[in-house]
């Protein structure tokens, strides 16, 4: 009888932790699912990490909750609805393309715009300052002395 | 002249946003729930685990719903704040005690002195979710018709009721 007690209370620690692991290998298919959505979403509380790479506690929690809608048959897209409903659209690594984001997704392109149109109008207006220059027979001596030095001492 | 305005006005409209942003906090992520209905849920009271309550019980009356746990350490700034308006009977607070273990919210309240009308539990953080709470204390106004006006994220200070709440619920009280 002691014996078996022991052994009982030895096995205790293999009991509680399948408790925790079950979570995980539930449903491995959906788990998949779960962390490749989490990935493209923030955690709210350490904000330049993912949800699925977040360990803080909201984090599991938002984890669970979008299992569990998956569980219940809600597509991808109405749980990032139901989030973005709830914490806006700063959970969205990847932000939509609204009035308000305009700047941030075409600024650049404008910037690059902008700085190739300053770049031909500059390149014009040096175009005009540089006239034609034509040497004079005098000047063109001196050149030609000077590139064909008499004594060669130059090569 | 002008190759030297030119950078120099380029750099200030820089240096001016770069300021702004200093002055800004990111970890003050503005809710998409202002002026939505508060999200409806049924909690069981802290008390009394028999009895629930709903937002729906609320409504014709301006309320405060403030989200707090016996283990948030900014909490204990907030409390005294609430225990102040409590006595002033101006608005009711309702505390939703987040993601905490009843015993230890219970005896939070016994200990510090309980400023809230009533308690419910979120001992899943589950409401806390449906409220995009993302940390603890958080206190939104809700009005007459069950309207989320106003979302405080972090502690509410003296100064926070005085300059903002306080006439917000005064406006909406009015209504």
């Amino acid at each position: 009888m002691k014996n078996l007690l022991l052994l009982l209370f030895c096995l205790l620690p293999v009991f509680s932790y399948a408790g925790e692991a079950k979570d995980l290998a539930e449903d491995p298919v959906l788990e998949k699912r779960m962390i490749g959505l989490a990935e493209n979403l923030r955690c709210l509380v350490c904000q330049n990490e993912s949800l699925a790479s977040s360990r803080s506690e909201l984090a599991e929690d938002l984890r669970r909750e979008v299992r569990e809608q998956m569980t219940k048959g809600m597509t991808d897209r109405e749980i990032i609805d139901y989030l973005v409903s709830r914490y806006g659209d700063f959970v969205l690594l990847d932000p939509p393309v609204k009035s308000y984001t305009l700047l941030l997704w075409y600024g650049p392109f404008a910037l690059l715009l902008a700085g190739l149109a300053g770049l031909v109008f500059q390149l014009r207006k040096r175009n005009n300052k540089v006239s034609e220059a034509r040497l004079s027979a005098e000047d063109e001596q001196r050149a030609a002395a000077m590139l064909n030095p008499p004594n060669g001492h130059g090569e | 002249m002008m190759r030297y305005i030119l950078p120099f006005v380029i750099f200030m409209v820089l240096a001016v946003f770069l300021y702004i942003g200093l002055g800004l906090d990111p970890h003050e992520v503005p809710s998409p729930l202002i002026n939505k209905p508060a999200p409806a849920f049924a909690l069981p009271q802290l008390h009394d685990p028999s009895r629930q309550f709903s937002p729906q019980d609320m409504k014709g009356q301006v309320w405060l719903l403030n989200f707090w746990a016996s283990w948030c350490v900014a909490c204990k700034t907030e409390h005294p704040v609430f225990m102040a308006l409590a006595r002033q009977n101006i608005v009711p607070v309702y505390g939703v005690d987040y993601k905490d273990k009843r015993e230890h919210g219970q005896a939070w309240l016994r200990d510090g002195g309980d400023p809230y009308v009533m308690s419910v539990s979120d001992m899943d953080g589950r409401i806390g979710i449906d409220y995009g709470v993302y940390g603890v204390p958080e206190t939104y106004v809700i009005d007459k018709e069950g309207v989320i006006r106003y979302k405080q994220i972090g502690v509410v200070t003296q100064q926070n009721l005085r300059e903002k709440i306080l006439p917000l619920v005064a406006e909406l009280q009015a209504k």
